[in-house]
C-alpha cells in the first residue's frame, strides 16, 4: 500500500466505522463493511487519480456494503421489515446527548463497563483508531490470534447483548467518564510512546486523543478531571515537535530545543487547566497536567521548578501510590534536593518486585548514581536497563550513555 | 430484547426466617422493586426458586432416561430465581438488574441476553 492511501485510511477508518456503525447498529458488522470498502478503494485508486473527496467516498462504499449484507440477512431470515427500516434514512433512534459525534458514541460503546477493563483499550485502538490487530498484539505482549480473539468477543459481547451505541445521558455521566478518560490517555500514551511504530501513525493517535479529550469538556464541561485531561494532552503535545530528531531518536526533555515548542498549545493548555483548578476538586489529570505545565512553561531547562514539581508528585501519590509515581518524584527530588536524595527515594522502590522489571528506574537509577561519580555502579545500572528490552530509541540512548561511561 | 437474570443469594448470606420483621423489610424491599418494573412495562415473568435439594436432573443414556436427584452441578452459588425483562438494550436491563434487593444484600444477578427469536414466544 501507497504510504498517502496508508494516511488517508488511518485517518478515515475511525471515522467510517462510527458513522457505519450508527447507520447498521452492529460494530462487527461495520468494521467488515468499512474494510470492504478500503480494499476497493485500493484497488481503484492505485489504477487511478482518488476521488476528490476520498472520506466521503469511503463512507458511502462502506455503507452501502453494511447495507447489502443486512438485507441478505434480512431476506435469509425473513425480516425484510427491518431491512426496509434500515434503508430508509431514518435509521435507528438517534442518541439524546448533548455532544453528538459519531466517534465519541464510538468510545463510549468500546469503554462500556460490561466489557473487560483490558480489552476496552484494544478495542478503541482498533474501531475507532484503526490500528490492526497485528500492532495491538504487538503493544500488549501478546500474540496476534490471542488479541484477535479478545477483540472478536468484545465485539460479540456488544452486538448479542445488546450494548448501546450512544453517549450516556448527563446522569450516567460520572459513573461512565473515568473508563473513557482512561482509554483516551492510553491512545495518547499509546501515540506518544517512543520509538513504536512509524511516525505518522503515532501522531495521529495523539491528535484522536485530543480531539476526543476535547469532545468529552465539552460534554461534561464541568467535570475537572475532564479538563485536566485536555490540560495534560496539550501541554504534553505541545513539546512533540522537539521530542525526536529527524531519525527518530529520543531528545529529553532537558536537551529539547524549546523554540520549537507549541506556544499556542501551551497556552491553551494553561487556560484549560486554570478552569479545572477553579472547580476546586484535584485529581490525577489535573495533577499531571499541572507538572507538565512546570516544564512546558520553563523558558529553559534550568528554570524548571523542581521543588513544586516533587510536591505535585507527592500529591499524585496519594491519589495513585503507584511505584512509577514514586520514580518520577525520586527524579524531582534529585533536581531540587540533589542526586544523592532522589536515589534514596528510588531504592526504597527497587526492593518493590512489580517494578524491577520495568527498564526507566534502572535508567534514572543509572543517570543519579552518574551524576554522583559512581561510575561502575552507573554502568551496571545502565546494563540492567538495557537488559530489560527498552523501545529501540531509548535503547539507543542508554547505549550512548553507557560508551561515555567507558 | 429479552435477558434473563438469575439470582444468587451469594455464598455466604443469611437469609431472614419467616415472621421476623427482617423477612417483611425483603419481602417488602422486592415487592417495591417488581412493581417498578412492572410499572415499567419491562417485567415479563419472575420466580423464586425452590432450593437446589428439590432439584432432578434430566439425562439420556443411549435410548435411556436417567433421572438424578439434585442440580447439574453443586455450585458454590446457587441460582435462587430469576427475572425475566423486554429491555431496549443492556443499559436499561444493567439498571434494573441493580434495583434487585438481593444485590444490596450480599447477593448478585448475571444478566444473559436471550437470542433473538430462540423458540416460541
Amino acid at each position: 500500500m501507497t504510504s498517502e492511501l496508508e494516511l488517508v485510511f488511518r485517518r478515515e477508518w475511525g471515522r467510517a466505522v462510527a458513522v457505519v456503525t450508527r447507520v447498521t447498529g452492529d460494530l462487527g458488522a461495520a468494521e467488515d463493511a468499512v474494510q470492504e470498502a478500503f480494499t476497493e478503494a485500493l484497488e481503484r485508486w492505485s489504477a487511478g487519480p482518488p476521488p476528490d473527496e476520498p472520506r466521503a467516498w469511503l463512507i458511502t462504499v462502506a455503507r452501502n456494503r453494511a447495507l447489502d449484507q443486512l438485507r441478505r440477512e434480512a431476506r435469509r431470515n425473513e425480516k425484510e421489515g427491518e431491512a426496509v427500516r434500515l434503508l430508509g434514512e431514518s435509521g435507528p433512534p438517534q442518541p439524546t446527548g448533548m455532544v453528538a459525534d459519531d466517534r465519541l458514541r464510538l468510545v463510549f460503546t468500546c469503554c462500556h463497563p460490561a466489557l473487560e477493563p483490558g480489552v476496552r483499550i484494544a478495542l478503541t485502538l482498533r474501531t475507532l483508531c484503526g490500528l490492526t490487530t497485528a500492532e495491538i498484539a504487538a503493544m500488549f505482549l501478546v500474540s496476534e490470534p490471542a488479541m484477535a480473539q479478545r477483540l472478536v468477543r468484545a465485539k460479540r459481547k456488544i452486538r448479542d447483548a445488546a450494548i448501546p451505541y450512544r453517549v450516556p445521558e448527563d446522569h450516567e455521566l460520572p459513573d461512565r467518564m473515568p473508563a473513557v478518560l482512561r482509554v483516551v490517555y492510553l491512545v495518547f500514551t499509546e501515540g506518544h510512546r517512543a520509538g513504536v511504530g512509524e511516525r505518522v501513525v503515532r501522531d495521529e493517535l495523539c491528535d484522536e486523543a485530543i480531539r476526543l479529550a476535547r469532545l468529552l469538556t465539552r460534554l461534561s464541561p464541568d467535570d475537572p478531571e475532564a479538563l485536566g485531561l485536555l490540560a495534560l494532552l496539550l501541554l504534553t503535545d505541545a513539546r512533540r515537535a522537539a521530542r525526536t530528531t529527524a531519525d527518530g531518536r529520543v531528545v529529553p526533555l532537558a536537551e529539547q530545543d524549546r523554540a520549537l515548542w507549541d506556544r499556542q498549545r501551551t497556552d491553551e493548555g494553561v487556560r484549560v487547566l486554570g478552569a479545572a483548578v477553579a472547580r476546586r476538586r484535584p485529581g490525577p489529570y489535573q495533577l499531571q497536567a499541572a507538572i507538565a505545565a512546570c516544564h512546558t512553561t520553563a523558558p529553559t531547562a534550568a528554570d524548571t521548578d523542581w521543588t513544586r514539581i516533587a510536591e505535585l508528585y507527592e500529591t499524585l501519590a496519594q491519589h495513585d501510590p503507584s511505584p512509577v509515581i514514586h520514580a518520577n518524584r525520586a527524579v524531582a527530588v534529585a533536581k531540587s534536593q540533589g542526586p544523592a536524595a532522589g536515589l534514596a527515594v528510588l531504592d526504597r522502590l527497587t526492593a518493590d518486585r512489580r517494578v524491577r522489571g520495568w527498564h526507566l528506574l534502572h535508567a534514572a537509577r543509572a543517570d543519579l548514581l552518574r551524576r554522583l561519580g559512581r561510575r561502575d555502579e552507573a554502568a551496571d545500572a545502565y546494563r540492567t536497563a538495557l537488559a530489560l528490552d527498552p523501545p529501540p530509541a531509548e535503547r539507543e540512548f542508554l547505549t550512548a550513555r553507557l560508551d561515555e561511561l567507558a | 430484547m429479552r435477558y434473563l437474570c438469575l439470582l444468587t443469594k451469594g455464598a455466604d448470606a443469611v437469609v431472614p426466617e419467616p415472621g421476623t420483621p427482617e423477612f417483611t423489610a425483603t419481602l417488602d424491599a422486592f415487592e417495591t422493586a417488581n412493581r417498578a418494573m412492572a410499572d415499567a412495562g419491562v417485567l415479563i415473568e419472575l420466580g423464586r426458586l425452590q432450593s437446589e435439594s428439590s432439584a432432578t436432573t434430566v439425562r439420556a443414556s443411549g435410548e435411556e432416561t436417567v433421572l438424578t436427584d439434585g442440580p447439574f452441578a453443586e455450585l458454590k452459588e446457587e441460582v435462587c430465581g430469576f427475572y425475566l425483562l423486554e429491555c431496549a438494550d443492556l443499559d436499561e436491563a444493567l439498571r434494573w438488574a441493580a434495583t434487585i434487593p438481593l444485590v444490596r444484600a450480599g447477593g448478585a444477578v448475571e444478566v444473559r441476553p436471550l437470542m433473538a427469536q430462540a423458540g416460541p414466544r
